[in-house]
């Protein structure tokens, strides 16, 4: 069972991290992972992927990949923009999202290569709440792992969880842990239109 | 029992840097193999880690540091990237010379211009002439175990040679995965102290790099061409040694994955070995009688082992992640030069040149050129001897 | 470093290492064209050519001034031409 995961965001909002904390959460589920940056030079505020790819078995293969199993977008701005079109998802993929509870999802802003399914949660105020904000920035790449954990059940959101708190050590680690947990918790299937 | 650990390829590197115990860490920064030196930085401040960090003003004071240092009796450490490793070139050529153990990681990026950080094996295989011994990994548990086995190599009184250990840039530097670290007592035991052929630390008076008759110079020289012979025996030895401290045995020079029933064998070194391997094992699932060889060392060159599994083969297709610009790709090169002296009647051996400049060639690529491959000589039909694979 | 232990193995193989001892190139003093005779009454004991003193066979005492040895002396003359008191002439050789 080899998944490939996008984590759609832009610079500087933690997809990279994200991606990390993901492979630390499915070793303690006895899995194999592998996570990477978008190979290149780091710029805040572009959009930019992040990848992760989680197996039962050793992973043997390495590189970028512009198609996936399950796509999770932190900022709403790259569905609007329709720059999540770009990413191919996969027959029975899933697609994540962080949306704002008006924010209407349409299918046309993305490239479906069979059946999806789609959820939603709305990450940023999960962030604004907990006053997880750096540098003007909310912080949703926690919340989004929360989000992930709930949509395609690939993970334990106790696994996600423990691995936030490791990755990020002390009162921070607790306050981005609880904010996956709220947005486990909070996402929700969502309609397409 | 060992521990496993979500990290990148460099943080394995910096890792196994530690647990080694190196003394003394010169480096200077560049892209992709900043964070290696970043984290050793953070072990030393932290005092996980009791070793001093020379801060140079250049890659050819880095290496000039890691050498002193070395020649005084530290375990020293560097690592490098493309122009840095160019720029120290003469200091490479010096540590090797001059038989000092060192051992140096080499996070691969192609050469300039145009500018570019991706990863190709340029950068390594211009190294193959320096008197280095050089491996190469293909994921992060075999970088760290690489770089672990390099200094018990580097340090064995029948090479005394230093050594460096290759790892793609951002591909395994800068991707996470699981990594066992081991017991740092078995470790140690299992390393043993710093071990070289003499020091200059100003005890007594001693100079290197004196002025030499040709005919000295040469012997010198000749030595060197006899030790790597030697290395070959020692890297064995260590892979297996390794394997039973951790249960990880690699095979020693090549790792060799469905050799032994196959008719055609596909040659490759490095983190797109694993996409290969994977393009393999579905090609036998389809009846294809395809083995994989992947280099682990490219100096000294493993043509034994290749000649043990290529003997009697009908193909054999050959991967090369870098060019020698006029010829081939190098693996192919020294390949066919090696084979020459075991007969006459060679395979049909294609050499593709893939992958350059960072170029993303994954487990789909390697199945249609195996596969293709496979099909012509099966046609009984003659491959073309050098393709540069690209896709646009 | 403290605590770190380091075994010399001594190398089986050639290296590009020397020790340097006096003589090792043999008495080179018959490569001399000049040589430099000291005026001990010029000599002002400043220690500049046996500082300066390539091949160091220059000995400056504080009783008896410099003495060269010239069995190593090459007669390069730079002893000559840091004496800041001219005590120090090249003369040719026979």
């Amino acid at each position: 069972m080899l998944k490939e995961i996008i984590f759609y965001g832009r610079g500087g909002q933690g997809g990279v991290t994200a991606a990390n904390i993901l492979v630390s959460a499915v070793l303690r589920e006895g899995l194999y992972g592998q996570g990477f940056p978008f190979f290149g030079a780091e710029r805040r505020g572009a959009p930019v992927m992040a990848f992760s790819r989680i197996s039962d078995k050793p992973i043997l293969r390495h590189g970028m990949f512009y198609d996936c199993d399950v796509l999770v977008v932190l900022d709403p701005k790259l569905v609007s923009l329709g720059l999540t079109k770009r990413i191919e998802v996969r027959d029975r993929g899933v697609v994540v999202v962080n949306a704002p509870d008006n924010m209407v999802l349409e299918k046309k802003a993305f490239t479906l290569k069979g059946s999806a399914k789609f959820y939603r949660v709305n990450a940023t105020r999960i962030a604004l709440e907990k006053k997880l904000v750096i540098a003007g920035w909310p912080v949703v790449n926690t919340s989004m792992l929360g989000a992930f954990a709930r949509a395609t059940g690939l993970v334990s959101i106790n696994s996600v969880a423990e691995a936030i708190k490791e990755y990020f050590h002390g009162p921070i680690g607790e306050t981005n842990a609880e904010a996956a947990v709220e947005a486990y918790k909070q996402t929700r299937e969502a309609e397409v239109c | 029992m060992g521990k496993v650990v979500p990290i990148t390829g460099n943080y394995a590197v910096a890792y196994a840097a530690k647990m080694a115990r190196v003394q003394v860490v010169a480096a200077y920064p560049i892209t992709p193999q900043t964070s290696i030196v970043e984290k050793l930085a953070e072990f030393i401040e932290s005092g996980e880690l009791d070793a001093v960090m020379i801060r140079v003003e250049s890659e050819h004071s880095a290496l000039a540091a890691t050498f002193g240092a070395a020649l005084a009796g530290a375990r020293a450490f560097t690592a490098t990237s493309s122009h840095g490793l160019l720029y120290m070139h003469e200091w490479v050529h010096w540590t090797s010379r001059a038989r000092v153990p060192v051992v140096m990681a080499i996070v691969t990026r192609t050469i300039g211009t145009p500018w570019n950080i991706w990863p190709d094996h340029s950068d390594f295989m211009d190294q193959r002439d320096t008197g280095w011994i050089l491996g190469f990994g293909m994921d992060n548990q075999e970088v760290f175990d690489l770089t672990v086995q390099a200094f018990k190599i580097s340090e064995d009184p029948r090479v005394y040679l230093p050594v460096m250990i290759g790892l793609e840039g951002f591909i395994l530097g800068h991707t996470t995965m699981p990594v066992e670290l081991p017991d740092q007592k078995e470790l140690d035991d299992w390393l043993g102290p710093r071990r070289q052929g003499y020091v200059i630390d100003g005890r007594e008076p001693l100079a290197i790099g004196n002025l030499a008759w040709p005919e000295d110079t040469e012997e010198m020289f000749m030595d060197i061409q006899k030790a790597m012979e030697e290395a070959k025996q020692v890297i064995k030895e260590v892979d297996e040694s390794y394997g039973k401290l951790t249960g990880r045995k690699y095979g020693g020079l090549i790792q060799c994955v469905g050799c032994s029933n196959a008719k055609y064998i596909a040659i490759a070194m490095g983190a797109w070995a694993g996409d290969l391997i994977e393009a393999v094992q579905k090609l036998r699932e389809e009846g294809y009688p395809v083995g994989v060889a992947r280099i682990r060392f490219v100096r000294p060159f493993p043509i034994e082992d290749l000649w043990k599994i290529i003997n009697g083969v009908k193909g054999v297709i050959v991967l090369d992640r870098a060019i020698s610009f006029g010829a081939w790709g190098q693996i192919y090169t020294d390949l066919v030069a090696g084979l020459a002296q075991y007969t006459r009647n060679l395979p049909v051996i294609s050499n593709i040149v893939a992958g350059i400049g960072g170029v993303n060639v994954t487990h789909t690529d390697f199945y249609k050129l195996v596969k293709n491959f496979v099909d012509i000589v099966e046609k009984g039909e003659q491959p073309p001897v050098f393709t540069w694979y690209h896709k646009r | 470093m403290a605590g770190q232990d380091l075994i010399i193995e001594p190398i089986k193989y050639r290296v590009p290492l020397s020790r340097p001892e006096k003589g090792v190139a043999g008495k080179t003093g018959f490569w001399r064209t000049e040589k430099p005779v000291v005026d001990k009454e010029k000599c002002v004991k400043c220690w500049l050519c046996e500082i300066y003193c390539p091949v160091d066979v220059i000995r400056v005492e504080p009783e008896t001034g410099p003495t060269i040895d010239y069995d190593y002396c090459k007669g390069c003359g730079v002893c000559s031409n840091v004496c800041p008191s001219g005590a120090i002439t090249m003369v040719p050789e026979e």
